[in-house]
């Protein structure tokens, strides 16, 4: 089936079966390969990306689903003030060690400022239960997204 | 320093080998071992050489020189100045988390004298002859490259230098290089090294005696915080590509349907509605390998589709049935006590001192325990994947592998290719741990790409994939028993370790550790007791064992730092202050006193067990974290060290139990000794991820076994620890050391003592011992 959808602020048509998942299009016929495979469940968080400001696991969200409605992903992640200050937290406390995750961890992080500015620790908690890391950034994940959230409000 | 030079150990070339010959070897005591293909008259054959086998005869190497490839340390195979002032760094140890191509490159780049800024990284391919060895695992990285690094920098700058004097026709005595460019004292003249670049490369390569290395005063990165992540931007932004990521023209998207029990062989299958689901191309057999594993694909059906989501569905539309083999009825919960039984029996002897056995009968009161450590996955958040292709004759593969040569051996032997027919391209590895130190995903890519005449393939492992046919680290059943004297301290000390060995992946029947293993946090332990016996169970393995970050450290330090604090509470003794009398006074060991001839693959004169160090970080930890504050019940503090990889670490942690056996950990206190830090807050880093995976073997991690089959498969039943179970604060000690200490090992050493000290923080809290990993739910009722 033919699908129009709007990946970072750009329409763009593609083929696929309608129930293919989202990741799959992003990175097998879109070349966007910033949003990763990481489990196929929704278990893990490394293909998140954006859904009408909202953070859904890319990998099981059907393309059908998401037709017509924005989509941002990692490589649309700096068009956005919170995005660039996220991506510049992650850089000044160098949280990536593989960094695979990282994605899916920046972009549930954004997604956490754009409706809580001001996150506790309880509040990143709840958003980032979903991202998993295996070289254990957790520490540095919240100390960024802290960082983050105070030097947007500095920008205000 | 001309390329001739540089040390080339026997194993550098290309040599066949003789399975016959390596039989009458002594055995094996490798940890890692190299896979090498070649083609035999019999067909297809993969030999060993065992990389860290114990010469029998006064000639055995050390340290890197002791490793496949050894040492390059030629400026013009790392090194590239371009005319626009940039200047690239080739990496050729594969990056995997740990931060080498960004402390490969300070290292280069601060003996060159160049600017960070104008850093840029390249990764080498597959090729030891040219680089040295790349087998990226041990913690050995920094440990055998920072010194060839240092000189590949200076080696460097001192041909820019010769350049510069030559063309002003001034001695170059009279010239020096200093950020980026190369100045004359008398007349202020300078260049940039980029105005130097075609004039230096024809300057001779410094001899290595010559080679002027910067005394450590004069680093300017190395040892020093702030460097920019090399790849830093190109994670943030989406950009990084990992093995996963790799896109061809053309490429067909594949996965593979690979028999559940090991050994297992196709049997016959019907793959026509897996062909009638849209996408699917074709569907392809793959081969299976007699056992022993080694890195061989596991063999079965392949999918192979115009995108991966059409290869999943067409693999779970495959109708296959299999041969399941002698595996069949391997069953882990059965397999435990059939290890407790090794355990609980003589065994072969590995160290002995003194008359453990007669004190242990004649003792009034002996105190024992087992401990258990089940199998692990590694679940790296990449799952295996490769991608190949064959234009001409040449296949080319890209792969997130740890062992790019070993990858381009099993190629080679695959596909019955010379080596020079085979590159390796090595992507960014999305975490490996151990797990892509055996390629056997990329061998699939490439028998896929000749299947399809040459036509790119990508393999991609699914998480079920991953979870199911790793190769695991061993479980272990640690048994000990020992005799308190008076003081409470042990004077007889028995352990028995009962585990499989990774040797079985390679050496069909081999049975229990090897002294590579048992090498690891069992014999060398430091303890003044004036009785030990150690043994080793011959016990057998029944699924593929691999490496595990830290590997045997995991079980032995569980256990032998849970045993201590057991010993301590049952004297009536502080666990901090009885350690330390345990350890006693600050003394250099050499590991062959301790029956311990492995040493990591490290010189036993280079690299003692110093007390001293231990104690030191111990100590440091204790009263980081205030040892002895009082916390009240469900709170408590438990300490546990270890020391491996030539690394010291310690740590203390802090926790709450609540009622209902929740348990939050408020903080942890590591202290660590590798040596001077190279870059110090990769060394953080990887401690603070050490410290993450640890907890997550404490508190979750278990691979079991039925009916031959991996009962687990993702995320759902194999948990791993989340942020919101992430310790509220890790606090990093680095302990001080001048550049004059060797240096340790960074990526494993800070996992080992993390189960233990959390098992210890929770019978400081609750009086329960926690004697079996993982955790789970065995708080649940320890306020009943």
């Amino acid at each position: 089936m033919a699908f129009t959808l709007r990946i970072n602020e750009r329409s763009i048509a593609v083929e696929a079966g309608a129930d293919t998942p989202l990741l799959w299009v992003l990175r097998d016929e879109l070349g966007l390969t910033g949003a990763k495979f990481g489990c196929g469940m929704g278990l893990c968080g490394a293909c998140t990306v954006h859904v009408e400001g909202q953070p859904v696991r890319a990998c099981v969200t059907p393309v059908a689903a998401v037709q017509g409605k924005a989509i941002t992903t990692i490589e649309g992640a700096g068009h956005d003030p919170i995005g660039r200050a996220v991506q510049a937290a992650w850089l000044a406390l160098a949280v990536p060690q593989c960094g695979y995750c990282q994605a899916g961890q920046i972009m549930s992080a954004v997604a956490l400022l754009h409706d809580t500015p001001q996150p506790t620790d309880g509040d990143i908690d709840a958003a980032m239960a979903g991202n998993i890391c295996r070289c254990g950034t957790y520490p540095r994940i919240r100390a960024a997204i802290h960082r983050a959230a105070q030097q947007l409000r500095e920008a205000r | 320093m001309s390329p001739s030079s540089a040390t080339t150990p026997p194993g550098a070339v290309p040599e066949p080998c003789d399975a016959a010959a390596e039989a009458d070897q002594p055995p094996s005591i490798a940890r890692r071992k190299v896979v090498k293909g070649v083609l035999a008259a019999a067909g297809l054959v993969l030999c060993l050489r065992q990389s860290g086998r114990v010469a029998l005869a006064g000639d055995r190497k050390y340290g890197a020189a002791g490793e496949p490839g050894g040492v390059v340390d030629n400026p013009l195979v790392f090194v590239a100045i371009h005319p626009d002032d940039t200047i690239t760094v080739t990496v050729h140890r594969p990056e995997m988390g740990q931060g080498i191509r960004t402390s490969f490159a300070l290292v280069v780049a601060d003996e060159l004298e160049a600017e960070w800024p104008q850093v840029r990284v390249e990764q080498a391919p597959a090729d030891q002859a040219r680089y040295g060895n790349q087998d990226t695992d041990g913690s050995r990285s920094m440990r055998h490259f920072f010194e060839p690094m240092r000189k590949v920098g200076a080696a460097a700058r001192m041909m820019l230098e010769s350049a510069a004097a030559a063309h002003w026709g001034v001695p170059v005595s009279e010239v020096v290089a200093e950020r980026q460019r190369v100045w004359h004292h008398g007349s202020g003249r300078k260049l940039t090294y980029g105005e130097l670049a075609l004039q230096a490369a024809q300057q001779p390569v410094p001899e290595t005696a010559v080679v002027r290395l910067k005394s450590p005063e004069q680093f300017r990165y190395i040892g020093k915080p702030g460097s920019r992540l090399i790849d830093g931007a190109d994670i943030v932004a989406g950009r990084a590509r990992y093995g996963i990521d790799t896109r061809l023209e053309g490429m067909l998207y594949a996965v593979v349907a690979r028999p559940a029990v090991l050994g297992g062989k196709l049997a016959h299958y019907d793959a026509r509605a897996a062909l009638a689901v849209p996408g699917v191309v074709k569907v392809v057999e793959i081969p299976s390998h007699p056992l022993p594993a080694l890195s061989y694909p596991l063999g079965g059906v392949a999918v192979l589709a115009r995108n991966t989501w059409a290869a999943i569905k067409g693999r779970e539309a495959l109708k296959i049935s299999w041969e399941e083999g002698p595996n069949r009825h391997f069953d882990s919960q059965r397999f435990e006590t059939e290890l407790q039984q090794a355990a609980r029996r003589p065994a072969k002897v590995v160290r002995n001192q003194g008359d453990v056995m007669g004190m242990l009968r004649e003792a009034g009161r002996r105190i024992e325990a087992e401990y258990y450590l089940p199998f692990l996955a590694h679940a790296s958040m990449e799952p295996p994947a490769a991608t190949a292709r064959i234009v001409d004759g040449h296949c080319e593969v890209w792969a997130p592998v740890q062992d790019p040569q070993g990858t381009r051996d099993l190629v080679t032997g695959l596909l019955g290719l010379k080596e020079s027919d085979v590159t390796v391209h090595v992507t960014l590895l999305g975490g490996a741990f151990g797990r892509k130190s055996l390629a056997d995903f990329a061998g699939e890519a490439a028998v896929l790409t000749k299947a399809m005449g040459g036509t790119p393939v990508k393999v991609t492992w699914t998480r079920e994939d991953d979870i199911r046919h790793d190769y695991y680290q061993a479980v272990a059943l640690e048994r000990l028993e020992a005799v308190a004297g008076p003081d409470g301290l042990p004077v007889a000390w028995l352990h028995r370790s009962a585990s499989p060995t990774e040797d079985a992946t390679f050496e069909a029947g081999a049975e229990g550790e090897d002294s590579s293993e048992y090498g690891m946090g069992m014999i060398n332990i430091p303890f003044r007791i004036p009785n030990v016996r150690l043994e080793v169970p011959g016990v057998p393995a029944y699924t593929r064992i691999g490496w595990f970050r830290s590997v045997y450290n995991i079980a032995h330090g569980f256990a032998i730092q849970s045993f201590i604090d057991e010993l301590a509470h049952a004297a009536g003794r502080d666990p901090l202050e009885y350690q330390l009398a345990l350890i006693g006074a600050p003394r250099r060991i050499d590991p062959r006193t301790l029956s311990d001839e492995w040493n990591y693959g490290e010189s036993p004169k280079r690299y003692p067990l110093d007390t001293g160090r231990l104690r030191a970080v111990i100590e440091r930890a204790a009263r980081e974290a205030g040892w002895g504050r009082s916390l009240g019940k469900g709170r408590g503090l438990g300490l546990a060290a270890t020391y491996s990889f030539m690394s010291y670490a310690a740590a203390v942690i802090e926790v709450e139990v609540a009622a209902d056996g929740a348990i939050v950990i408020p903080r942890v206190d590591i202290a660590f000794d590798c040596g001077p830090q190279v870059n110090p807050d990769r060394v953080r880093a990887q401690l603070e991820g050490a410290c993450i995976m640890g907890l997550t073997v404490a508190r979750y991690g278990e691979i079991t076994f039925r009916d031959g089959r991996v009962r687990q498969s993702n995320f759902n039943d194999f948990p791993v620890l989340r942020l919101p179970e992430s310790p509220r604060e890790i606090r990093i000690h680095l302990q001080p050391a001048g550049f004059e200490v060797p240096l340790g090992g960074v990526g494993e050493p800070g996992l080992p003592p993390i189960a233990p000290a959390l098992a210890n923080a929770i019978f400081a809290a609750t009086g329960r011992r926690i004697r079996r990993l993982p955790l789970g739910t065995q708080l649940a009722d320890w306020r009943a």
